[in-house]
């Protein structure tokens, strides 16, 4: 890796750092406009123009509150909690390709901080590693309700971490690469994913959904329930940490859904439009983004339409309707590939 | 046994397929929501747009003064009387000479005092006022930090000769006319139940 290159992987990370805590931020304003539309409500509008400063009056307010650490909290498990599920929110974003890459002379220069040739398995674990965010802070919390509520999202993000892996199984036969960049370039060519691998898609979203803890599926929270669910008794930054590690994780899955089934930041007819190749990466860019707002619109619409699932609804959803659908996904999948000979 | 024709037998019967699959319900209840997203809002955006109140809105209390500017209140104690939450009480005093500018009648209210926290806006105290001297506006009441502020005396209740508060909505030359038209009984006074 030549210097040029590290010093522009080094802007990159922290611009993808920055962008998604960015958006992370917006998404709070926008969840709240959203939600405010759909009741027949104006949302916030008193913060700077249209509300638009709200979130950083948010941010303020959550650094100045009170910091309570219960006595019989287990003090540096409750601290690495919030501090690893967030970790984990902004890990999730290096291996996404944003756009193709900037061309300087000679270099491309990527628009993705590194393609790893695993990159679907990387995403998987250290979603799944984020579930000890939870687990750990409701865990230390030493609090019924915050236990109850860390026990249901890990037993939730177990249950639909199988199906989603299944879907994602299908697509990985299909295209026969685990690297986000390979699976969006093919997706240049033909058709998005998302045509061959309808059924797959639609699990992937409702895992999606279960994983970000977003709801129908926000038992871990619960508020009608559990009280704050395994955030019960975080306040100041840390609760702010778990709220906006949330959005962070929505943010991202967003993005994955994007470029997994939706052609990343391809777009119909790119390269018959004649734009230049640097012009080009910048409107796919914008493209991408796109894409990840209709998911995150998406995300909010279902949010506040539908209401909470039972647990026992949940449990049976992700066991005995999902997984079944996602192996018969594979099946199905294998065998087209079979009798099409697109095997190998 | 039926007690009423509005019973309803429960029947549990079996979901049907597209009913089980979640899924058309999910986008019938989207599509609801969505339809939402354009529709006109319910709020008033209040410091900056008023709420259209109307013509016969109960707020404030005002104690009119007459076109001369001597207070209209004679304290007989009928508004309290009539109040059904206990809101009014006042303490009457006998008008001393040089102060007829100042009150209408021989006796006037020395004190005179609504708690606007008991205060269910009902109106009926202006009903049995005989002097049309209190009436309910269109003025919302304002909350404060102490119960003991929302006890209001005369010096908010008394209307000021520069800012005087209008009433003819309220008071419209009908609403007059029945008031003392005496064919009703409520009108009658026990001299006009002799005759």
């Amino acid at each position: 890796m030549t210097d040029s290159m590290l010093i522009y992987k080094i802007i990159l990370c922290v611009i993808v750092f920055a962008v998604s805590l960015g958006a992370a931020a917006y998404m709070t304003w926008g969840e709240r406009k959203l939600a405010a539309w759909l009741q027949d409500r104006v949302g916030p509008n008193r913060a700077g123009p249209l509300g638009l400063l709200q979130p950083i009056a948010d941010g303020i307010k959550m650094i100045f509150k009170e910091e309570m650490i219960p006595t019989h909290s287990n003090r540096w498990l409750f601290i690495l909690g919030p501090s690893f599920f967030m970790l984990c929110a902004c890990m999730t974003g290096v291996v996404i390709p944003w756009g193709a890459g900037w061309q300087s002379g000679e270099t491309l220069y990527p628009m993705q901080v590194t393609d790893i040739n695993i990159g679907l398995l990387y995403l998987l674990s250290v979603v799944s590693i984020g579930v000890y965010g939870v687990m750990i802070g409701g865990w230390a919390s030493n609090n019924k309700f915050a236990l109850l509520g860390a026990l249901r999202a890990s037993s939730q993000m177990i249950s639909y971490e199988v199906a989603m892996g299944m879907a994602l199984i299908a697509l990985v036969m299909m295209t026969g690469t685990l690297s986000l960049k390979e699976i969006v370039a093919q997706q240049d060519a033909g058709f998005a994913n998302v045509v061959y691998q309808p059924l797959g898609f639609i699990i992937f979203l409702i895992c999606a959904f279960a994983e970000t803890n977003r709801a129908p599926f926000d038992l871990p929270e619960c508020e009608s329930e559990l009280v704050g669910g395994y955030h019960t008794e975080y306040s100041s930054m840390k609760l702010g940490f778990y709220l906006f590690a949330e959005y962070i994780n929505m943010f991202i899955s967003s993005a994955i859904m994007a470029s997994l089934y939706f052609g990343g930041y391809n777009f119909p007819f790119q390269h018959e439009l004649g734009l230049d190749g640097n012009v080009l990466t910048a409107v796919q860019t914008a493209v991408f983004f796109g894409k990840i707002l209709m998911f995150i619109f998406l995300f909010m619409w279902i949010r506040w339409t539908l209401p909470r699932f039972r647990y026992d609804q949940l449990m049976n959803l992700g066991w005995k309707v999902l997984l079944p659908l996602a192996i018969a996904n594979i099946i199905i999948t294998g065998f087209v590939m079979l009798f099409t000979g697109k095997l190998g | 046994m039926q007690l009423t024709n509005r019973s309803i037998q429960v029947v549990k019967k079996e979901l049907t397929l597209s009913e089980r699959l979640y899924f058309p319900a999910i986008l019938k209840g989207m599509l609801i929501t969505l339809s939402h997203l354009f529709k006109r809002k319910a709020t008033i955006k209040y410091p900056e747009q008023d709420r259209e109140l109307a013509a016969v809105y109960r707020g404030q209390h005002v104690l009119k003064r007459d076109d001369a500017g001597a207070e209209r209140c004679t304290a007989c104690g009928l508004c309290a009387v009539a109040c059904p939450a206990e809101a009014i009480t006042m303490e009457s005093a006998e008008r001393k000479k040089g102060e007829e500018g100042l009150y209408r009648e021989e006796k006037y209210a020395k004190i005179y005092e609504i708690n606007m926290l008991r205060c269910i806006f009902c109106g009926l105290c202006e009903d049995a006022c005989p002097k049309e001297a209190i009436f309910l506006t269109d003025r919302i009441v304002p909350s404060s930090f102490t119960r003991g502020e929302e006890v209001f005396g005369k010096d908010i209740l008394v209307e000021s000769m520069t800012e005087r508060v209008d009433v003819s909505k309220r008071q419209t030359p009908e609403v007059l006319s029945f008031k003392n038209d005496k064919k009703h009984k409520h009108n009658q006074t026990y001299l006009d139940r002799k005759n």
